[in-house]
């Protein structure tokens, strides 16, 4: 097993595929199926300062390998999960990446000093929610709102800030290198492409909220490109995600300069999919006498 | 995987499939179904019809691409099942119960009944069932069920008795629910509503079915689909 495990910032992790925000719960929905601490980590549910009760109207929409969604960050609010939540998600043995949603930079600021006195893996600041009204996505179209949200939250949090960046930024290269100057300590990408579908009877978006955000194998071809893209202009880890399903897709992605995968949308597909990709990855370098999976990061 | 027995068209765009399967199952519970790679990408929830000897049936209606799918399954080909998922219907001592159903919705009512009939062989149930049109369906409870009555057309829920003690299990569409539920609470009578909702994960990971209730949001998938009908919050 030692094969496949990474470090990425300071922590090791026991394999590099992660479970993805708002796809995995806090942790404790897929136990049926198998035992989470088999993960490298789990990246919980965006959680917010304020209790969110989410989007109306449909949440969800399925497109040609693809799925939009419009959740809207629903969520029991810190405090809240950090009483209800935290304690049971610490009991898994394996990394713990807490997801921090806000409207405006104060909220990310009060997230991060109630989160200060916990003990968890990482943060994966979220600044690339397409899905809320306010803020969210919008620290993360253009470099210098994001380099002001990153550097603010790396001054108050003492936990590692792994940020997590839209594919709807302006420059996903500016962007990205902007974070790393304002201190970020790791990058994930992709989050959803803001997307829309429209019901031709009611003449009307589908969604409440108009727009919506696209997952799934038919991004995975433009997050695989903006992984590499990234991983050429920046020198801090970088957890790639976009479309995984199959142990190959994760290989691309550590190709492309994933140091550590996430899996998203493809939960909902096959529960065991994570499982699989684990056992994928690991016969894939002991069949190409592969000693250690980090070996092949950014070898493209 | 299991395996098909059969998949039987019923009539217009209604199906019956029948699986080999040998777990655990309760009343008004669903499995998620596919019989596909990617193409759709998600799985398609069903309520159980029927669950006995090993074999497991839904009740289903080709409405788009993944059910279409299902309707070509023929005995013999593999489908994959996820699931049990839910919580079902409650198992209730009390020996009088209502089912109305309403359109595909009276699917989970047939298990319901045959499982309440089953831990309770002297209940009485009264079956309430609404119709577009005329069903062979109708012949398929009436030779299950003693009072099953039936409504073509018109609007089941002015049937329905509705008292204080009365118990009510109901699945069908959301204005028919929605109406029996209000009876309910105007009468004191208990319902228990079976909510459909679009899924994604069907474990209460995605939060992409959310029901709103009055005591908050709720999964559909994990925390229902059954939820008590006073609690649920429609429009």
């Amino acid at each position: 097993m030692d094969r496949l495990k990474v470090k990425f910032i300071d922590r090791t992790f026991k394999n590099p595929v992660v479970v993805a925000s708002g796809t995995y719960g806090y942790g404790k929905d897929y136990l049926d199926y198998y035992d989470p601490s088999l993960l490298g980590g789990i990246c919980s549910k965006g959680i917010t300062l304020h209790q969110k009760s989410g989007n109306k109207g449909i949440r969800i929409c399925e497109t040609p390998s693809g799925l939009l969604n419009s959740i809207g960050l629903e969520n029991p609010g810190v405090s809240k999960f950090i009483d209800a939540y935290l304690k049971e998600m610490s009991a898994i043995d394996t990394v713990k990446i807490i997801n921090v949603g806000g409207n405006t930079i104060d909220e990310y600021i009060k997230a991060m000093e109630l989160l200060n006195d916990c003990e968890l893996g990482l943060i994966e600041l979220n600044i690339s929610c397409p899905n809320v009204k306010e803020g969210g996505m919008a620290f993360g179209i253009k470099a210098d709102s994001a380099a002001e949200v990153t550097s603010k939250v790396k001054k108050v949090s003492r936990h590692k800030i792994m940020v997590k960046l839209s594919p709807n930024a302006e420059n996903i290269i500016d962007i990205a290198k902007a974070c790393e100057d304002s201190g970020a300590d790791a990058l994930s990408l992709v989050n959803t492409f803001q997307a829309m579908a429209i019901d031709i009877v009611k003449k009307e978006s589908v969604f409440e909220n108009m727009y919506a955000g696209l997952s799934g194998p038919a991004i995975k071809p433009i997050a695989l490109r903006m992984v590499n893209q990234v991983y050429k202009n920046v020198s801090i880890p970088i957890m790639g995600m976009g479309g995984i399903t199959t142990w190959q897709d994760a290989v691309e992605f550590i190709m492309a300069g994933s140091s550590c995968i996430q899996i998203g949308t493809a939960n909902f597909i096959d529960p065991m999919t994570p499982i699989k990709v684990i056992e994928g990855l690991k016969d894939y370098c002991l069949g190409n006498n592969i000693e250690n999976i980090s070996d092949l990061v950014g070898v493209i | 995987m299991a395996k098909v027995k059969d998949n039987v068209h019923v009539h217009d765009n209604i199906y019956l499939l029948s699986v080999e399967y040998n777990g655990i199952c309760k009343m008004g519970q669903f499995f998620m179904l596919r019989c596909w790679e990617l193409d759709p990408l998600l799985s398609r929830p069903i309520s159980i019809f029927d669950y006995e000897d090993g074999e497991l049936k839904f009740l289903y209606q080709v409405v788009g691409k993944g059910t279409e799918k299902l309707s070509r399954l023929v005995k013999g080909d593999e489908i994959t099942l996820h699931g049990p998922y839910g919580n079902g219907f409650p198992y209730l001592e009390k020996c009088e119960i209502t089912l109305a159903g309403g359109g595909i919705g009276i699917a989970p009512l047939f298990y319901a009944g045959r499982e309440l009939n089953r831990i309770n062989p002297n209940r009485k149930l009264n079956i309430f069932l609404g119709f577009r049109e005329k069903s062979p369906l109708i012949d398929v409870f009436k030779e299950q069920f003693q009072n099953v009555i039936v409504d073509i057309g018109g609007v089941i829920t002015d049937e329905i008795i509705y008292k204080k003690e009365s118990v009510i299990y109901t699945c069908g569409p959301e204005v028919m629910m929605q109406k029996i539920c209000e009876e309910g609470m105007n009468s004191g009578a208990t319902v228990y509503a079976s909510v459909e909702k679009r899924m994604a994960c069907g474990v209460g990971a995605c939060l992409g079915c959310t029901c709103k209730t009055v005591n908050g949001n709720k999964r559909t998938c994990k925390d229902g689909p059954v939820f008590l009908g006073d609690e649920i919050i429609y429009g």
